[in-house]
C-alpha cells in the first residue's frame, strides 16, 4: 500500500482509534481492580443526553458544547447513581442500571422529538462513532507529515484525542502511588492518610473525560470495550500491576490497529466491496484479546505462587 | 388519543401490542425480583447487548436460504441463541478466570455489541438489508408493525409470564436464603440458569418492544421500586410485576398516541417516574419518611433537654427549643416554666436520676442499654423494679426557706 494512498486515508483514523484505546485503556485497569467496570458502561449511556442538551442549547454540532454537555451528563449520572445509592439504600448496580437507562431513554425521547434532520445527530452516530470519516484531506503521502501546510488541515478530533490521552497519562503517572495503594488496600490508604475517597471521585472524573472525548470521536462501543477488554487481558497476564498496565496498553493498541485494518481492508481480501464498522471490528478485536488471554494469559487462574 | 389509547381502542394491533407490553413488562419485574435480590442486576445488560450479533447471523442466513430477512420469529430466534452464547462467556469468565463479575459482563457487553454492529453493517451493503430496519430492534418501535409481529409478542409475554410464574417458587428461596434453598435439595445452579432463562426469554420477546440497550432497565427499576414499599419477598416479587405492567402498558399506549414517540424509552421513562415517586414518598424506607423520622427525634431531643433545663433551674439560649416547649404548653415564650412544664420537667430529671440508678446496677444491664436519653423508664422495666430502684433515689429534703 502506497504512502500517498495510506496517509490520507488510514493513518488519522488509526492514530485516533490508538489514541482512544489507550486513554481508555489506563484508568480502566483501576477501574477493573477496583470492580467498577461498569462505570465505563454507565458514563458512555448517559454521554448521549449529554449531547442532545447541548444541541439544543447551542443548535449546532460542535465539538466544545457536546464534550462540555456530555460531561455536565456524566457528571449528573454519577450523582445521581450516588444519590440513589445513599438515599434509598440500593447496590451500587441496581442504582447504576436505573440511572444510565434513564438518561439513555431521555436522551432518545429528546432527540427523536427535536428536529435534528439537518445535522448528522442520530443514536446509531453516537453509539458507532465514524472513526471511517476522520480522514486527513490535504496529505498526499508520507512527506506531508513534515508539511506546515497540510498539517493544518489535520482533522482536529485527533489533536483533543492527543490531548485527552496525554491528560490521561499525566494524572496516571502523578497519582501513580495513591492510585496503587487506595486500588489494593484501602484501609491502609486511609492510615497512611490519603484522602480515598478524593481519589476514587478523580479516577472516575478522569475516565469521565477520556469516555468523553473518545466518544466524540469514535462512539460509545469502542469506548466501553477498551475500558474493559484490554485491562482485563492484561490482568491475566501479570500479576504485577506496571506490567498489567503495560500489556493494557499493548493490548489496546494491538486491537485498535488490528481492527481498523481488518474492518477497512478483511472485507476487500474476501472478495466484498465496502468495509464495515471499524468500531465493531475494534470492539471484537479486542474481546479475541481477552478471549486468548483468558484461554492461554499466565495469570488467569489467579495469583502464581 | 391519548385516553383511547389508554383504554385500548386505538385498533387490534396497538391493542395486542399494548397486552403484550403489560405482559412483558410483568414478567419482566417478577424475574428482575430475582436477579436484583441475588445482586446480579447487570448481568441482563450483558444478554441483552449480545442479543445483536444474533439478530444480524439470523437475517443474513435467512437472506441466503432465499426467505425474507425481516422474519421476526427468526430475528428472535437468532438473538437468543447469541444471548444464550453471552451468558455462558460471562459465567466462563467469572469461573475460569480471576477476573470479577462486572469485568466479564463489561467485556462480554462491549464484544458481543461490537460484532453486532460489525454484523449489522454487513447487511446494509447486502442486496436486501438496505430497508432491513434491523435498526428499530436498538430502541424498541412498535410503530407500523405487522399483526402476526403483534401476536407474537403478545404470546411471547403470555408464554414468559406463565414460565415466570410457575418457576417463582424455587427462584424466591433460593434468592432469600441460598444455605436453605440448598438444604432442601433445589440444585441452585438449576435454579440459577433458569433465572438467566427467564431473563433471555424476557430480553428476546422485549426486542422490538423495549429494545435490546433499554430492556435492562424493565428488569431493574420495577424491583427496585417495589424494595421501597415492602420487605416481603413475596410481596417484592408481585408489586414489582404490577410495576412493570403498568410501565409497559402507559409507555406502550403513550407511545402509540402520537408519532415519534419510540416505545423503549417511554417504557423506562414510565418506570422511572413511578420509581422516583417511591424514593421520595415510600413510607418507611422513603426519602419523605426518613425526613419526618428524623425531625420528629429532632424534636424529642430538643422538648426533653429544654425540660432538663427547666428542672435545673437554667436558662434556655436555643430558640428552637423555646419555641416547641411553648407550643406544647410547657413555658411561655420566654422561656419560664409553666405549671405543666414544671410538672414534666420534674418528671424527666426524676427519669434522670432513675435511669442513672439503673445503669449502675449490673443486674439491669441489658435494660441499661437502651438508654438513649429520651426514652421513658416505665418502657423499659417493671413497676416493681421501678419502686426497688426508687429506693436508691436520695430521701426528699426541707427546701431552707
Amino acid at each position: 500500500m502506497s504512502g500517498a494512498e495510506f496517509v490520507p486515508l488510514s493513518l488519522t483514523p488509526i492514530l485516533i482509534g490508538v489514541f482512544a484505546a489507550i486513554a481508555c485503556a489506563l484508568p480502566g485497569n483501576f477501574l477493573v481492580l477496583r470492580r467498577q467496570a461498569l462505570i465505563g458502561d454507565a458514563i458512555s449511556h448517559v454521554v448521549l443526553p449529554g449531547i442532545v442538551v447541548a444541541f439544543l442549547i447551542t443548535g449546532t454540532v460542535t465539538a466544545w458544547p457536546m464534550m462540555i454537555g456530555a460531561a455536565a451528563a456524566a457528571l449528573l449520572a454519577v450523582l445521581l447513581i450516588e444519590a440513589i445509592r445513599r438515599l434509598g439504600g440500593i447496590e451500587p448496580g441496581a442504582a447504576m442500571g436505573v440511572v444510565f437507562t434513564t438518561m439513555f431513554a431521555g436522551g432518545v425521547l429528546l432527540l427523536e422529538r427535536s428536529d435534528t434532520s439537518t445535522v448528522h445527530l442520530d443514536v446509531e452516530h453516537a453509539l458507532m462513532g465514524n472513526l471511517e470519516s476522520l480522514i486527513w484531506l490535504d496529505a498526499f503521502g508520507w512527506g506531508s507529515l513534515l508539511d506546515p501546510e497540510a498539517l493544518a488541515g489535520l482533522p482536529p478530533e485527533l489533536l483533543r484525542m492527543g490531548l485527552s490521552m496525554i491528560g490521561v497519562v499525566a494524572f496516571i503517572w502523578l497519582f501513580w502511588r495513591p492510585l496503587k495503594i487506595s486500588t489494593f488496600d484501602e484501609g491502609f490508604a486511609q492510615v497512611m492518610g490519603m484522602r480515598t475517597n478524593l481519589i476514587g471521585l478523580s479516577l472516575v472524573a478522569v475516565s469521565a473525560l477520556a469516555a468523553v472525548a473518545a466518544f466524540d470521536a469514535v462512539g460509545s462501543i469502542i469506548v466501553i470495550a477498551m475500558f474493559i477488554c484490554p485491562p482485563a487481558a492484561a490482568r491475566l497476564m501479570t500479576d504485577r500491576l506496571g506490567a498489567q498496565v503495560g500489556w493494557s496498553v499493548v493490548f489496546a493498541t494491538l486491537s485498535a490497529v488490528l481492527g481498523y485494518v481488518l474492518a477497512g481492508y478483511g472485507p476487500l481480501w474476501l472478495g466484498a466491496e465496502d468495509s464495515v464498522s471499524a468500531a465493531g471490528m475494534i470492539a471484537t478485536m479486542s474481546g479475541i484479546v481477552l478471549g486468548l488471554a483468558a484461554l492461554f494469559g499466565p495469570a488467569r487462574g489467579g495469583a502464581q505462587g | 388519543m391519548l385516553w383511547q389509547a389508554l383504554t385500548l381502542q386505538l385498533g387490534y394491533n396497538a391493542t395486542l401490542v399494548a397486552i403484550g407490553a403489560i405482559l412483558l413488562g410483568f414478567a419482566a419485574g417478577v424475574t428482575g425480583t430475582f436477579l436484583f435480590l441475588r445482586r446480579r442486576a447487570l448481568v441482563s445488560d450483558a444478554i441483552s447487548h449480545a442479543t445483536l450479533p444474533g439478530v444480524g447471523l439470523a437475517f443474513i442466513v435467512m437472506v441466503a436460504l432465499g426467505g425474507d430477512g425481516r422474519n421476526l420469529a427468526g430475528l428472535l430466534a437468532g438473538s437468543a441463541v447469541t444471548a444464550a452464547l453471552g451468558l455462558l462467556a460471562v459465567q466462563w469468565l467469572t469461573r475460569r478466570t480471576r477476573l470479577a463479575e462486572d469485568s466479564a459482563i463489561g467485556a462480554v457487553l462491549s464484544v458481543f455489541f461490537g460484532f453486532g454492529v460489525v454484523l449489522l453493517t454487513v447487511i446494509q451493503t447486502m442486496e436486501s438489508g438496505r430497508q432491513a430496519g434491523l435498526d428499530s430492534l436498538l430502541l424498541g418501535s412498535t410503530a407500523g408493525m405487522l399483526r402476526s409481529d403483534a401476536l407474537l409478542i403478545a404470546v411471547g409475554g403470555a408464554l414468559t409470564l406463565i414460565l415466570t410464574l410457575i418457576l417463582r417458587r424455587p427462584m424466591i428461596m433460593v434468592a432469600f436464603d441460598e444455605d436453605y434453598a440448598a438444604a432442601l435439595g433445589l440444585n441452585i445452579r438449576q435454579v440459577d440458569l433458569a433465572t438467566m432463562g427467564l431473563v433471555m426469554a424476557v430480553t428476546v420477546v422485549g426486542l422490538k418492544v423495549v429494545g435490546l440497550i433499554l430492556i435492562v432497565a424493565l428488569l431493574i427499576i420495577p424491583p427496585v421500586t417495589a424494595r421501597f414499599w415492602t420487605d416481603r419477598t413475596e410481596r417484592v416479587w408481585l408489586l414489582s410485576g404490577v410495576i412493570g405492567g403498568l410501565s409497559g402498558f402507559v409507555g406502550a399506549a403513550i407511545s402509540a398516541s402520537a408519532p415519534a414517540l419510540p416505545t423503549g424509552p417511554i417504557i423506562v421513562l414510565t418506570g422511572f417516574s413511578v420509581f422516583a415517586a417511591s424514593l421520595f414518598l415510600a413510607p418507611n424506607r422513603g426519602v419523605l419518611a426518613a425526613v419526618i423520622r428524623h425531625v420528629a427525634f429532632q424534636r424529642r431531643v430538643h422538648v426533653r433537654q429544654g425540660l432538663l433545663a427547666l428542672a435545673h433551674g437554667q436558662p434556655i439560649y436555643e430558640r428552637y427549643t423555646v419555641r416547641l416547649l411553648h407550643r406544647a404548653g410547657l413555658s411561655r415564650p420566654d422561656g419560664v416554666a409553666t405549671e405543666a412544664g414544671r410538672a414534666r420537667a420534674a418528671k424527666a430529671l426524676l427519669d434522670e436520676k432513675r435511669w442513672e440508678i439503673l445503669r449502675a446496677m449490673p443486674d439491669h444491664e441489658a435494660a441499661a442499654a437502651l438508654y438513649d436519653g429520651m426514652r421513658p423508664i416505665e418502657t423499659v422495666v417493671t413497676r416493681d423494679q421501678l419502686a426497688e430502684i426508687d429506693t436508691h433515689l436520695a430521701a426528699p429534703q426541707e427546701v431552707p426557706a
